[in-house]
């Protein structure tokens, strides 16, 4: 008795929702029309627009704010350690058990955060899709091989390579993004593995073969950008996901290296002085939250706006 | 079904090999090694700790003197905890992160997926972002801080609970973790379940269902809930795995006695047959999980076996 | 006063929960700051709560008092032969393990050759190398009966001779390399004679439970010879990797004692627990090691001067770490026994200090046209980053880039060993209250040597030292030896580790001391 959908044992598993049901019908290729009908529907949806523009908000803070500010990111105030925010002097937010400005460094640590979660997720992004697109389309024992060392990533702790890959190339920044990006593109390229398996009985794309258009061209013309609903929906859960993994390596110590920081970094060290000095934890975990509050419903705003099927 | 099972677990072998030969070559090429410490070691110390633990010999020959040990069911002793095997560790360990588990999994499904259920049918309403908004509050703030909150307002200020220890599983030492466990999952089960519901309740069957005129709620009950629920149980098979074999966060800030701390620390400290074992036991664990979400899956949902 | 009575209150039901005994009963709950890796004195890692541990269970031939002093353990009494060379031990007549077997000479004699036996691989060993042998044995060069250690009358005498005198080797017989072993059981039960089921321990208390990584339990062992003087009838071991937990559940009364606290968290502490809140002067140095190798701008004594020069210790000690470490200019810790330490010439004003590294730098050829970039390196640790980032702040006034690089202990220690740094953070905690200690650190050659200085003056001085049996004449060579160092400015010697507990108030028998030994054996409720 076949159990599973298609005939290798791969599919329906570890799928986020809203991925791997088929589209009812063959989405056109993706045209502006497609595109501008759902940003017209997103700018219905008020929570995900709000979403939309606080989080360009808090990413120009990131990026201009540090600018604008009196200290800067290594700056030692020999005269303020430990201060809690105040409206007096100029460190606004406080500063640290080092007498550095917590803005400052909040605003920095930012930059990092948003980096590596924007960095990581574009890694994933590019290997999962291409992985995915590729195996689902060739199908047959290609695609039963590439599934398999997908499953063979999958059965690996987690934690295990994510520390692993930090120990064996340092903590070099550049490389926290690559080393969590090489670990996130798997539910990636199942997503789409799926969507392509089922795309690829459509009529459209069959008469595309028929046509005599070549293979690559396929992929890269009908099946990523018929994917591209789904795809777009789980990265907007993977941002998050990446940040949040980020501060838990900076809990366990493994994070990016002084003077740099980011709101991980931040949060783990505020968490603890909660008691004695509350904001050194609030200043960033609001920044952290507010973001990732953002994400999450801009994802579901975006979800909706490219299903066809909803209205 | 019974075939199809034994092929599965058939096809488990040549995958767990691969993850083992994989991982004991990885953790090999990390610097540092299991004696490395604050303290240089004597030459002549560090070469006694060689050869008592093979390190001494080549690297293909430590493989498969492991590989050999293995296929006999030796983990080998840990490198660090000396008076335990590797073996005893897990098996210590894993109940714990067990019976923590199913209670943090149950919980987040009771929580969760009524509040998943309930956003989508209020869907853009104010019900819908309340929930929503505190359900994602779980998610934004990283356990790391949930759990010393937990511990300093409910163990120390009100003392209602034990702010830590694990006093062999009674259920007020469990009340806490439990909790700072659930907490993500609620967040995640919720969003997954409201999406799933919204993209349910839009399809044909459903607007059928209506049309018949049912009433809202036996539409939900009887027709919607089934199917809505097939994506959140692909997601539960590897986070179910994820969440038994336990978080080094909530361990060490509560002082429970699982084995979540083993694949960070054993990596940590190099010791090299405590990952191997953590690492072979978690491929396995997933492997038999994924099977069990596959043969739920199927029972779940009839569809499958028309298909193909 | 609020915090102590809920505290108390916990103590009660807590214990009330766990021991159903009469109540008289009396629990220690003890959270100590990472898992003992073994029973077996010789698998021990080297966490200093593996000492506080394996201490409870275990005797050596002399024992410390709860104000660190020695005092007669399983030997009642020794003497020394006239060179120094040889000590004779008479063993306790009622000294028993725990199943009731006599503690015999023998019983040293085993548990010594277990430490050195090259096949048990102890990381420790090499502190029993004073004995004679004893480092051919533990290379495999000589077989374990060559070990200078005997056996006497039957067993009711130990004799050990060593190489040179050793003026430290008593302070050395409390460290656990130099316990015994119970050979009745090792014979019965092979390798498994360290396992719960079948150990046996001759010291105050002996284990009886073993949770992994959560607690281990041990009971007032009957046989042990002082029994009617030991007060608590367990004590419970906690593992409490999370100081910041360790903290909360000490307030919430489940910790009577937590071993340690984050310095983030002592000014806190010092005004919402005050009668807990222990702190006191521990041998213990936290400096920063200069590479002296070749190519390395370290290797030029004006740099290390100008290095030193800039460095606040006062801001450290008192702004970044409140209080919890002691500024530091020797790099043998203040409190030694027999020994005036020799401090750095550095100096008051801080800005003639500043005029002067500068100046010194200039010198060596560094400016703005040519400025020093300098890579540190710390293990993964909260202080060690506050320190670190510091210092960085510190020196950059100088014109010096520092390129701050941390990680975890494995691969930190690894690396600096390998003399990959130009700065580097590190620290040493006393074996046994001697300079020797220290100063051996520095010696060429050594492998904890890890900034490779190298001065055969100083190497001389220290193998004189050694060979010195007057203890004056050695504590001047020390001391100059030290000196020496100083004006090489081989180091930056930073701070003075200080011990931190947090101790029920009502508790008796806990002296905060140097070694920041306690053993539980002095240690009870007021009843």
């Amino acid at each position: 008795m076949p159990m599973t959908t298609d005939s290798t044992p791969y599919s329906g598993k570890n799928l986020p929702a809203g991925s791997p049901n088929p589209p009812d019908r063959p989405v056109p290729v993706a045209g502006e029309s497609l595109g501008r009908e759902a940003w017209r529907r997103l700018k219905q949806n008020k929570a995900a627009m709000a979403s939309l523009w606080l989080l360009m908000a808090i990413t120009l803070a990131c990026l201009v704010g540090p600018y604008l500010l009196p200290w800067g990111l290594a700056e030692v105030d020999w005269n303020a350690f430990n201060v809690p925010p105040t409206l007096e002097g100029d460190h606004y937010l406080g500063t640290d058990a080092n007498g550095r400005d917590l803005l400052a460094r909040t605003l920095h640590g930012g930059r990092v955060s948003l980096s590596v979660a924007l960095v990581a997720t574009l890694v994933s992004l590019v290997i999962g899709v291409l992985y995915g697109a590729i195996a689902g389309y060739l199908g047959g024992r290609t695609d039963n091989l590439m599934m398999r060392f997908v499953d063979i990533m999958y059965s690996l702790p987690f934690m295990f390579l994510v520390i692993l890959l930090m120990v064996v190339f340092g903590r070099n920044i550049l490389l926290i993004y690559a080393a969590i990006g090489a670990v996130e593109w798997l539910d990636m390229a199942r997503i789409v593995r799926g969507q392509t398996l089922a795309l690829k009985r459509r009529e459209f794309v069959e008469a595309a073969h028929a046509l005599g258009v070549s293979d690559r061209a396929i992929v890269m013309r009908h099946m990523i950008p018929n994917a591209i609903g789904p795809v777009i929906v789980y990265v907007t859960l993977t941002v998050p996901k990446v940040i949040l993994l980020e501060s838990f390596l900076s809990f366990l110590g493994l994070g990016v290296q002084e003077p740099l920081t980011s709101w991980g970094v931040l949060i783990s060290e505020g968490s603890d002085m909660m008691e004695s000095a509350p904001w050194m934890l609030l200043v960033p975990s609001v920044f952290l939250a507010l973001t990732l509050f953002c994400l999450n419903f801009l994802g579901d705003g975006l979800r909706d706006a490219l299903d066809p099927r909803t209205r | 079904m019974l075939t199809y099972t034994l092929k599965r677990l058939l096809m488990a072998i040549p995958t767990l090999w691969i993850v083992i030969t994989l991982s004991f070559f990885l953790m090999r090429i990390a610097p540092g090694g299991p004696f490395d410490g604050e303290r240089k070691l004597p030459p002549e110390i560090e070469a006694n700790l060689m050869a008592a633990y093979h390190l001494d010999e080549s690297l293909p020959m430590q493989y498969l003197r492991y590989m050999g040990n293995l296929l006999q069911g030796d983990f080998g002793p840990s490198f660090k905890y000396k008076d335990f095997s590797v073996t005893e560790l897990i098996a210590q360990g894993f109940p714990v992160s067990l019976e923590l588990g199913f209670w943090a999994i149950l919980l987040a499904l009771l929580i969760g997926l009524p509040l998943g259920v309930i956003a989508a049918i209020r869907r853009n309403s104010a019900v819908d972002y309340a929930v929503m908004g505190t359900a994602l509050a779980g998610i934004a703030v990283p356990n790391f801080v949930i759990a010393p909150i937990l511990a300093l307002v409910f163990g120390v200020l009100l003392a209602w609970l034990p702010a830590g220890g694990w006093n062999g599983g009674a259920w007020q030492n469990m009340v806490l973790p439990v909790i700072a466990l659930a907490i993500q999952q609620i967040a995640y089960l919720a969003r997954m379940m409201r999406a799933s519901m919204i993209e349910v309740l839009g399809s044909h069957f459903i607007r059928t269902a209506r049309a018949k005129g049912l009433s809202e709620t036996k539409v939900i009950l009887h027709h919607a809930l089934r199917p809505a629920l097939l994506p959140v149980l692909s997601y539960l098979g590897p986070a179910i795995a994820g969440i038994i074999t336990g978080s080094v966060v909530i361990e060490q800030i509560f002082g429970i006695p699982g084995i979540g701390r083993y694949f960070v620390q054993a990596a940590l400290n190099r010791d090299y047959t405590l990952v191997m074992g953590t690492v072979v036991f978690y491929g396995a664990l997933i492997v038999l999980l994924n099977l069990v979400v596959d043969l739920l899956y199927s029972a779940l949902d009839p569809q499958i076996r028309y298909d193909d | 006063m609020l915090l102590t009575r809920r505290a108390l209150l916990g103590v009660l039901t807590l214990s009330s929960s766990l021991v159903a005994l009469p109540g008289y009963a009396q629990t220690l709950d003890l959270g100590v700051m990472g898992e003992l890796a073994s029973f077996d004195a010789s698998q021990v890692s080297g966490g200093v709560w593996e000492s506080q541990i394996l201490m409870d269970v275990y005797e050596g031939l002399v024992k410390k008092a709860p104000d660190g002093e020695l005092l007669p353990g399983m030997a009642t009494d020794w003497e020394v032969s006239e060179d120094g060379k040889t000590y004779t031990f008479t063993m306790r007549e009622d000294a028993r393990w725990s199943d009731g077997e006599p503690v015999t000479a023998e019983d040293f004699v085993f548990g010594w050759k277990n430490m050195l036996d090259p096949a048990n691989a102890s990381k420790y060993a090499y502190m029993l190398y004073p004995v004679v042998n004893a480092e051919a044995v533990n290379t495999g060069d000589k077989p374990l009966e060559a070990l200078g250690v005997k056996s006497l009358d039957d067993g009711r005498t130990f004799e050990v001779t060593l190489n040179s005198p050793t003026p430290y080797f008593m302070q050395l017989l409390t460290h656990y390399t130099a316990y015994p072993a119970p050979r009745h059981t090792a014979e019965e039960y092979g390798d498994s004679w360290v396992k719960l089921d079948h150990i046996a321990t001759n010291g105050a208390f002996t284990p009886t439970e073993w949770v992994s990584q959560s607690r281990i339990t041990a009971v007032r062992n009957p046989e042990y010879y002082e029994a009617d003087q030991v007060t608590l009838d367990r004590v419970n071991y906690h593992t409490t990797e999370d100081r910041n937990a360790g903290i909360s559940r000490f307030r919430a009364g489940e910790l009577d004692i937590l071993r340690d606290y984050p310095s983030s968290r002592y000014q806190w502490l010092k005004e919402n627990l005050p009668e807990a809140t222990h702190m006191a002067p521990y041998l213990g140095s936290y400096y920063y090691v200069l590479n002296h190798r070749e190519g390395r701008p370290t290797a030029d004594k004006r740099v290390r001067e100008a290095l030193n020069l800039a460095a606040r210790r006062d801001v450290i000690s008192k702004q970044i770490m409140a209080g919890t470490f002691l500024p530091s200019q020797s790099f043998v810790p203040k409190g030694t026994d027999n020994y005036d330490v020799q401090t750095m010439e550095l100096g008051d004003d801080m800005d003639a200090r500043m005029a002067k590294a500068r100046k010194l730098l200039e010198d060596a050829g560094y400016g703005p046209d040519n400025p020093l970039t300098l890579q540190l390196r710390y293990n993964t640790s909260d202080e060690h980053k506050k320190i670190a980032v510091a210092m960085a702040a510190m020196w950059r006034p100088l014109g010096v880039n520092v390129e701050m690089v941390n990680s975890e202990a494995t691969v930190h220690y690894q690396t600096i060993a390998e003399g990959d740094f130009d700065v580097a953070r590190a620290g040493w905690i006393a074996d046994y209250n001697d300079a020797e200690n220290f100063l051996t650190l520095l010696k060429s050659g050594v492998g904890n040597n890890y900034g490779a200085y190298s001065n055969p003056e100083y190497d001389q001085l220290l193998d004189e030292a050694a060979t010195t049996q007057d203890a004056e004449e050695r504590e001047k060579l020390l001391e100059q030896a030290e000196q020496l160092a100083m004006d090489d400015y081989a180091l930056v010697p930073l701070l003075y580790y200080v011990s931190r507990n947090l101790v029920n108030p009502e508790l008796t028998g806990w002296q905060d001391n140097v070694s920041d030994d306690h053993p539980s054996r002095w240690i009870g409720f007021e009843e």
